[in-house]
């Protein structure tokens, strides 16, 4: 059985339609990427999975119909989204930031022991623990946007653009400890990306989306040797 | 010498139940980015909701924690019920509705009780404590209550996952809402929290003023002129302004202005931060694009 499953997954703003019945899968365990060009609807086809826009179709979670549930219930299925922009609580600390993530979670020894671990992986984040989360440098707060994903102790996490607006070296780094992630821990991940060769190399399969729609969809390999994606993603 | 040390220190006992009114409406405002008009008469109507339980034969800290709890489940209603639906509306339909809830409380108290003043008891003792010869036991007892609400919320809002929660909805709701926090229920909590605040204050306020409908009107106008001063987002600063304005409410009454113009403070504060220094002494400054 599938983890995530759309169908005929449509999606509005207002009057303005977005999505025009997106259909796609993924496993348990696996990273999947959605590609596609600015405006594609790769932003929106996320909200619309965890109920932040009105959506018709179906989005089915662990087997379980979840469109048109509120957000808040959808982060307790498991679910966490890294969002557009990072979502950064700008006035509270680096800590609390990351306890935020932890919210719906009760077991308070463990979360103490996640913050850790979250800061094993992100040393940066550790020395600035008590620091104001606003004044982190860009890179620093989507290491925080991660990591306050991870302390839900996500099945699934949405990765909004991640590498956004990061130095070459940052995003490597990044999407290192995202790799680690879901070989040692099991995380789920859905990845949408500008940078179409990064998120090639990470992702087990592929989704390109065009004005709203899937185009083409295959493993991470076919994708990367479609002479159509390479033109026009790859840029080679 | 001596009379103005005495004016200062009454300052401070009134000072304290401005700061704690001026705390209610920074935490509304935090939240909404309105002032709520009403948290005044709300003040006002807890007030005499333990009037009624002292007078019942109540003894006063039961009457006392009763209402603070009652006050909670008022607010936390009055959110759900009255403000909910107008949430999204523009900002002059909210104002509105805090004025229509503002006059309403009043009148129904008047309706109930009469617009008769009354007295309401003060828990402390009638001689001034340690025999001092500057403050009243009521005074120095205010102070240490406010000190103590103050102290509560501190905690509440900076070590528990609650308090957090408040402050995150308060800032981001988006945010959030992504990592599971119900923010419809952190503002009726807000509420509620603001309006168990008010009631304190109205029974701290009542042995000075007497319990009348309309006794929190002067209060509410020093109370949103401490906020200002302090900034208007920024509890801290809310709760410093809340104690200057009594001070200097005491003082310049006292001695420069006399007891008539008093209120004049208030206005001249609002006014003067409002043209000089909209953000206060502490408050972020904001930035429009227009
Ligand atoms: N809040 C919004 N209101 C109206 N239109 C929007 C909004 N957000 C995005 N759109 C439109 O929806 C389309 C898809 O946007 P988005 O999902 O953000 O694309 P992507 O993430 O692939 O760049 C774009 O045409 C964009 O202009
Ligand atoms: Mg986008």
């Amino acid at each position: 059985m599938a983890l995530l499953e759309t169908a005929n997954l449509h999606a509005a703003y207002g009057q303005t339609r977005v999505l025009h019945g997106i259909s796609f899968s993924m496993e348990e365990g696996t990273i999947t990427t959605l590609l596609g060009a600015n405006g594609a609807g790769k932003t929106t086809t996320l909200r619309a999975l965890c109920g932040m826009v009105r959506t018709e179709g179906e989005v089915r979670f662990g087997g379980q119909r979840i469109d048109g549930r509120a957000t808040e219930d959808i982060v307790r299925l498991g679910i966490a989204h890294v969002p557009d922009g990072r979502g950064t609580f700008v006035n509270l600390t680096t800590e609390e930031n990351l306890r935020l993530g932890a919210y719906t979670r009760k077991d308070r020894a463990a979360i103490d022991a996640d913050l850790e671990r979250v800061y094993g992986y992100f040393p940066r984040l550790g020395e600035r623990r008590a620091q104001q989360a606003g004044t982190l440098s860009g890179g620093e707060q989507q290491m925080l946007a991660v990591s306050r994903a991870l302390m839900l102790r996500p099945r699934l996490m949405l990765l909004d653009e991640p590498s956004f607006g990061l130095a070459p070296l940052i995003v490597r780094e990044l999407f290192g400890i995202l790799r680690a992630l879901n070989q040692k821990e099991h995380v789920s991940m859905l990845l949408v990306e500008q940078n179409a060769a990064m998120a090639l190399d990470l992702a087990d399969h592929a989704y390109l989306i065009e004005t709203g729609r899937v185009v083409l969809s295959g493993t991470s390999g076919e994708i990367k040797s479609n002479d159509a994606v390479r033109r026009s993603y790859l840029g080679y | 010498m001596e009379p103005f040390i005495h004016q200062v220190l009454a300052g401070l006992a009134t000072g304290g139940i401005y700061a704690s009114v001026a705390l209610a409406l920074v935490m509304i405002y935090q939240a909404t980015h309105l002032v709520n008009f009403a948290q005044g008469e709300l003040a006002m109507f807890s007030t005499y909701i333990a009037w009624s339980l002292i007078n019942a034969g109540m003894p006063y800290w039961g009457a006392f924690f009763l209402t603070v709890g009652l006050s909670f489940v008022l607010g936390v209603v009055i959110e759900r019920v009255v403000i909910r639906p107008v949430e999204n509306s523009p900002v002059l339909a909210v104002v509105v509705v805090f004025i229509a809830l503002l006059v309403i409380l009043n009148s129904v108290t008047g309706w109930i009780y009469t617009f008769t003043i009354k007295t309401f008891p003060s828990p402390f003792p009638g001689q001034p404590l340690f025999g001092n010869k500057y403050m009243s036991s009521h005074e120095i007892g205010a102070i240490g209550v406010t000190l103590v609400v103050l102290l509560l919320l501190y905690v509440f809002f900076r070590f528990t996952p609650l308090g957090l929660a408040m402050r995150a909805a308060a800032q981001n709701p988006e945010s959030s809402r992504l990592v599971g926090i119900r923010v419809g229920w952190m503002l009726a909590l807000g509420w509620g929290l603001a309006a168990a605040i008010g009631s304190v204050a109205g029974m701290m306020v009542a042995p000075i003023v007497f319990l009348d409908p309309n006794m929190m009107g002067g209060v509410l106008l020093y109370a949103f002129a401490a906020a200002l001063v302090g900034g208007i987002d920024n509890p801290a600063g809310a709760v410093f302004g809340g104690f200057l304005v009594g001070v200097l409410e005491n003082v310049l009454g006292a001695f420069v202005i006399g007891n008539e113009l008093k209120l004049a403070v208030a206005l001249v504060l609002i006014i003067g931060v409002l043209t000089v220094r909209p953000s206060g002494l502490f408050g972020k400054v904001h930035v429009t694009r227009v």
